[in-house]
């Protein structure tokens, strides 16, 4: 099997995950999104690393999953900050720096 | 040569064990994907990303790293779903995601322009890397992984390492200070709070009554009678508070049922005098069961 398959599928992956972040209006749902676009890149981080022969990918990878958690708790907790104030998980919602 | 080495070779090219799991897998990770996007319900949602999650795991195990596999398990799957969970939790799981477009025409445009998004990042690739070969981690690939990324971690990328270290500091410090709440009104003493229990016409400090006792059957959702026969609404369930006025009117028919029984048949059936009280009685019993 071609290891550019695994690329492929990742690249899917991010699709599916930009889709969700344009059409749900959940800001949970948002951020899940968000998740898998960064496990797609994760993938072709992996997949490169395997094809070129060099660690530094799965290095790169790890990184981006710290960052990723942090980014969660920080997300997270917004998402949380927002629902005390507005009592809504909605982006639609959050509009008041419109005016 | 070991179990451990046998793998290792087995993992360093493209075997057709990987490409079983590739496309078992693949198509697996792409359904939950697609699922996550389209369920409504946020945990559901959150399940499906934990499916994607653990199928990633079996790529990276699959690709020479396995150390990053066991990551993906205990922190992505383990950690950071868990903390999506609890704050699906704490805002609470609500169906009613509003169908109306904030912006006219948004949806339709989003997925068109994400279906050539998908093109263009599909086909190139596919163009481009065609007939690659992959190259392999070899030693540092499985037997030594950790080994590897440890030598590299902590060798050229040590910098990277510390800041990493610091952003995550900042991270804790943030949520807290993004999740912490001032209290607003004094917190009542333990003598205020028992005044309270008391003095509160909401509250009941007696124990709640049981459910059934004194009507006409035990089961949990028929109200207990209160001395002057009308239902005791505490005694049931908020579930069942529909139930509550039904069995009332069984209630009132049963009485009504019984009060007819007696006056009918005590003059007929009985001697001249009437039935005695104790037949009554008798009477009464036989009609409970």
């Amino acid at each position: 099997m071609n290891p550019a398959n695994y690329l492929l599928l990742s690249a899917a992956l991010f699709t599916i995950g930009t889709v969700g972040v344009l059409v749900r209006s959940n800001a949970l749902v948002i951020f899940m999104s968000i998740e898998l676009m960064l496990n797609a890149v994760n993938l072709t981080l992996v997949t490169f690393s395997r094809i070129n022969g060099s660690l530094d990918g799965q290095i790169i990878a790890f990184f981006v999953m710290v960052v990723a958690a942090a980014e969660v708790v920080v997300g997270l907790a917004i998402i949380v900050t927002i629902f005390r104030t507005r009592s809504s998980a909605s982006v639609d919602d959050t509009n008041l720096l419109k005016y | 040569m070991s179990t451990t080495q046998f793998l290792a070779e087995a993992i360093t090219r493209t075997s057709s064990g990987e490409a079983v799991v590739f496309w078992f897998l693949g198509p697996v990770a792409l359904a939950a994907a697609l699922a996550m996007v389209l369920s409504k319900n946020t945990v559901h949602a959150a399940l499906w990303l934990v499916l994607v999650m653990f199928c990633l795991a079996v790529f990276y195990v699959v690709q020479d790293a396995p150390f990053l596999g066991a990551v993906q398990v205990i922190v992505y799957a383990g950690a950071i779903m868990v903390l999506f969970l609890f704050v699906v939790m704490l805002v609470g799981v609500d169906y009613s995601e509003s169908l109306t477009e904030t912006l006219r025409g948004q949806r339709v445009t989003a997925i068109l322009l994400a279906v050539g998004f998908g093109g263009l990042l599909l086909l190139p690739i596919a163009r481009a890397v065609a007939s690659t070969s992959a190259q392999g981690l070899g030693e540092s690939g499985f037997n030594d992984n950790v080994g590897a990324i440890a030598r590299v971690l902590f060798t050229q990328y040590v910098f990277a390492f510390e800041v990493v270290s610091a952003l995550l500091i900042v991270a804790a410090v943030g949520a807290m200070v993004l999740g912490h709440r001032d209290r607003r009104d004094e917190r009542l003493s333990q003598r205020e709070q028992a005044t309270r229990r008391f003095t509160d016409p909401e509250h009941q400090f007696s124990p709640l009554p049981g459910p059934g006792v004194y009507a006409l059957h035990d089961a949990v959702d028929r109200p207990a009678l209160l001395p002057d026969g009308s239902p005791a609404r505490t005694s049931v369930p908020s579930e069942y508070a529909d139930s509550i006025d039904q069995a009332y009117d069984e209630v009132l028919n049963e009485r009504s049922r019984r009060t007819s029984i007696e006056g009918s048949a005590g003059p007929g059936s009985a001697g001249p005098d009437g039935p005695t009280s104790v037949e009554r009685e008798s009477t009464a019993g036989r009609d409970q069961r």
